[in-house]
């Protein structure tokens, strides 16, 4: 079911490949709709625009020092002095107060840009290769993850984003590859401790070729031997050598020896790592993968098989380019039909909603409480896998509550600066506003009640 | 469309009250008396029926076009209150309570938008609405640190364009009234999954809220915890003396005689306990219950009623010169109604208004007929309305 008209394929671009539409972006779009989105695909447009933050090593540095701060006083007044304790909390503190910036920056960037289809790819991505702060460690750099590891490369090459997101601090300590040393490395004959291979066994399950490319046991430990010695600069023993902080290669934790990953074989020496890396990225199971994990974001729970066979040879054929990749999305068919199957994760709900009603400098606490309490607290999956991207998975009962909840608390707020429900309704949703929701809209006793069933309607709350 | 502007505007103030709202008790400020006279308006929102809350048992057209309910109190010979009103009659006897009837503000359309733009802008007609006239009868340069609060999610248009307005709300005060929830099921008819997570959640809220009577009660009790707080905040000696405070859920299409049945209760009950927290602060209080219009006279076919005109207000309170019903009764025979539907507006509430800005905040007439109700000259104030 093809779409006929220039407003319905406004609407689309806006809500189904962007995060809602802005108060006059339909206007904007509707002239020439996949224009509109292809006129988006500029890597400047995938920049966060936000006062400069600390690079993931300098944050991790200003960690360090506190930290060493802490140990010296610690030997000097003893444990129990307060002001070890302190110093403690600092480094933790710095920690949370860097997140909390960093996520809120993060989710007024994607309500205020008007590029929101590049956010959502950066959106796309950063789960891809999702780190959280599950892991503690990982909470002062997750936001220097996605600025540095993502945003760089979302119309670059995948390439270069497996790479850098595999070597990034954040991604280090979340699957602890800091903690794997070659049994007989120089470190690991002295410690006796041992290979960690829960990098690797995820670099290739989730983030290149999947599960079910026909790699085995033999395959993932090889990797994770070959990534033995990739670690962060300053921890362990690591940061004897003067590393700045972020990615430091540790020569006396890695394995020497060649390695057979997937039936190819890689010499020992420097490049190893980055030799199989460089060949999962390029792999066709890594193509099929990701085309299908593409698909099913952007069009439909269920991947139509030929979108995904479309995706994956544009992949393929253009070796990983993500810009080319970016305008065979916008080209699908299938993705421009009337069939609505997609439910807006929490993070897009919410900012689909403040996008509409043209609220874009809340204060950062406001919309991370909001996410949190929707479940999709920035940075916080539950797994290496990211967060779900089928409506079924977020769609449970206690969830859709706390969201027509929340939808009714911002009701509550905005309403007195809201005239006109309907507007807003026509300006966020165009054609894709059914006449009962209209109807529900214009006859709704107050303006917070029509913005409660307008933010909480199907219509809004799928895409 | 709201500019970004204003939306920070409300949520200032949201973020401000938290923080500023506590330390109130402190903030003693010279010129604060605790003899300032307090005023309460609460708004209903989705135009309550005034035909319901205040039965005209004695007009005869009233038995044909509708079916007084059982119970109803008696004010007098031509009034009565449903029975679920049994505290403010109470007050009404009290000589605590005015009642008004067949009162409306200059808006004859049937929107509640604009019909809630029209009740908070105080405004002669639609256009250039800015700001409401609670907010501007505010003092010009604030006394106090906060003059007046708003008691719930955000600042109304009726409290917007004063100085020192600030916002309060409970924690924990997302629940959503069972109106938006019934229209909501409505919207998640065609889509399975959504209705099923609704009508499942629901279950499961009901099964934890510990039995039927808290279920019943979500989201709406809500409206008495905050006349509670409003009660408090205006009886500290160096608090707000004004506050506004929203109720929904009174667009009643359908069903309406069970559905207000336990609205007007909440509605009583709320006001019960202002009364109680406010404590001996009540004797220079006035609390005015307004909304934006009536409802047709006659039902229509689901048992409910749709948007009217004339309505019915209250005005309580130690301070109110009660026991009386205010109205210029039109009557509820065909040649009476306005366009054969509604009931026929013969008071204007700015007149009420204006009365208790004069006599009870000691508001001058020019401004009250310039800037507080603009282009009000020609109405005077009702007078009488509070205690000399």
């Amino acid at each position: 079911m093809a779409l006929p008209n220039r407003t319905d394929q406004a609407a689309v671009a806006a809500n189904r490949f962007g995060l809602g539409a802005r108060p006059s972006e339909l206007r904007l779009a509707a002239g020439d709709p996949r224009g509109w989105l292809k006129e988006q695909i500029d890597p400047a447009a995938a920049v966060l625009n936000a006062p400069r933050f600390p690079s993931g090593a300098e944050a991790l540095e200003t960690i360090r020092e506190k930290r060493q701060r802490q140990k010296r006083m610690m030997e000097v007044e003893g444990p129990d002095e307060d002001g070890a304790a302190s110093e403690l909390r600092d480094a933790s503190q710095f920690a949370a107060r860097l997140y909390r910036r960093e996520t809120g920056a993060r989710t007024r960037h994607a309500i205020a840009t008007p590029d929101s289809f590049i956010e959502r790819l950066v959106l796309f991505w950063s789960n891809h290769f999702s780190v959280s702060i599950q892991k503690p460690a990982v909470k002062s750099v997750a936001g220097a993850f996605e600025r540095e590891a993502i945003r760089p490369h979302v119309l670059g090459r995948f390439e270069d984003m497996l790479l850098a997101s595999t070597r990034h601090p954040a991604m280090i300590f979340y699957l602890d590859n800091q903690r794997s040393i070659g049994p007989r490395s120089q470190r690991g004959l002295h410690s006796g401790r041992g290979l960690n291979e829960n990098l690797a066994r995820e670099v290739m399950e989730l983030h290149t070729v999947g599960v079910a490319a026909g790699y085995g046991q033999e395959d993932v430990t090889s990797f994770a031997l070959a990534l033995t010695g990739w670690t962060v600069a300053g921890i362990g023993g690591a940061g004897s050598d003067g590393g700045q902080g972020g990615f430091h290669f540790a020569p006396r934790m890695h394995e020497p020896g060649d390695r057979t990953v997937m039936g190819i074989a890689y010499p020992e020496g420097a490049g190893q790592a980055e030799a199989i890396l460089h060949d999962l990225a390029h792999h066709p199971a890594t193509a099929r993968h990701l085309a299908r994990k593409l698909v099913r974001h952007f069009v439909d729970d269920e991947p139509p098989p030929d979108a995904v066979d479309r995706i994956a040879r544009t992949f393929q054929h253009s070796h990983g380019d993500l810009r080319e990749v970016a305008h065979a999305l916008i080209d699908l068919e299938a993705a421009w039909t009337a069939h609505r199957s997609k439910l807006k994760s929490p993070n897009d709900l919410v900012v689909s909603a403040l996008r509409g009603l043209g609220a874009e400098d809340l204060p950062g606490r406001f919309l991370i409480n909001s996410l949190a309490r929707l479940g999709q607290r920035p940075f916080a999956a539950p797994a290496p896998t990211g967060w779900p991207d089928t409506a079924e998975a977020w769609g449970s009962p206690g969830a859709i509550y706390q969201r027509v909840e929340w939808a009714g608390r911002l009701g509550r707020m905005l309403a007195p600066d809201i005239r006109r429900p309907s507007l807003e309704m026509a300006a966020m949703l165009g054609d894709f506003a059914s006449q009962k929701l209209s109807d529900a809209v214009d006859r709704a006793e107050s303006s917070a009640q029509a913005i409660t069933l307008l933010l909480s309607s199907p219509e809004f709350q799928r895409r | 469309m709201p500019t970004r502007r204003q939306i920070m505007g409300s949520l200032a103030a949201l973020t401000v009250a938290g923080l500023n709202l506590p330390g109130l008790s402190r903030a003693a400020s010279p010129a604060a008396s605790p003899e300032d006279p307090r005023l309460v308006v609460v708004v209903l929102r989705g135009a309550m029926d005034g035909l319901a809350a205040v039965p005209p048992h004695g007009d005869p057209s009233f038995a044909r076009l509708r079916r007084a309910p059982e119970g109803v109190l008696r004010l007098d010979d031509t009034f009565g209150l449903h029975p679920s009103l049994s505290g403010l009659h109470t007050l009404y006897t009290q000589g605590e309570a005015l009642v008004f009837h067949a009162v409306a503000t200059p808006y004859r359309d049937r929107s509640h938008f604009s019909g809630q733009d029209m009740l908070e802008s105080g405004l002669a007609s639609e256009g250039g609405i800015r700001d409401g006239w609670l907010g501007r009868a505010l003092p010009p340069t604030g006394s106090r640190t906060t003059e007046a609060v708003a008691v719930g999610e955000s600042v109304p248009l009726l409290l917007r364009g004063g100085q020192g307005v600030s916002s309060w709300s409970p924690g924990e005060s997302d629940l959503v009234d069972d109106a938006t929830l019934d229209r909501l099921a409505v919207l998640f008819e065609d889509d399975p999954l959504l209705s099923h997570a609704l009508s499942a959640a629901l279950d499961m809220q009901g099964t934890a809220g510990n039995g039927k009577m808290e279920n019943e009660g979500r989201g709406r009790r809500q409206f008495i915890t905050l006349m509670a707080a409003a009660g408090r905040f205006l009886a500290a000696d160096s608090g707000p003396r004004v506050a506004a405070v929203d109720m929904t859920g009174w667009d009643t299409h359908v069903r309406q005689d069970a559905r207000l049945e336990r609205q007007l209760g909440l509605l009583d009950e709320g006001v019960r306990s202002l009364r109680k927290s406010i404590g001996d602060t009540w004797r220079r209080t006035a609390v005015l219950v307004v909304t934006e219009f009536g409802r047709t006279v006659a039902f229509n076919g689901s048992g409910g009623t749709d948007h009217g005109t004339g309505m019915a207000a209250f005005l309580l309170g130690g301070a109110v010169d009660g026991g009386r019903v205010i109205a210029d009764w039109p009557g509820l025979d065909e040649a009476s109604l306005l366009q054969k539907r509604d009931l026929r507006p013969t008071m204007d509430l700015r007149a009420v208004a204006k009365g208790v800005l004069e006599d009870h905040m000691g508001l001058p007439r020019t401004a009250l007929d310039r800037t507080i109700f603009p282009d009000s000259q020609q109405l005077r104030p009702l007078s009488g309305l509070i205690r000399s």
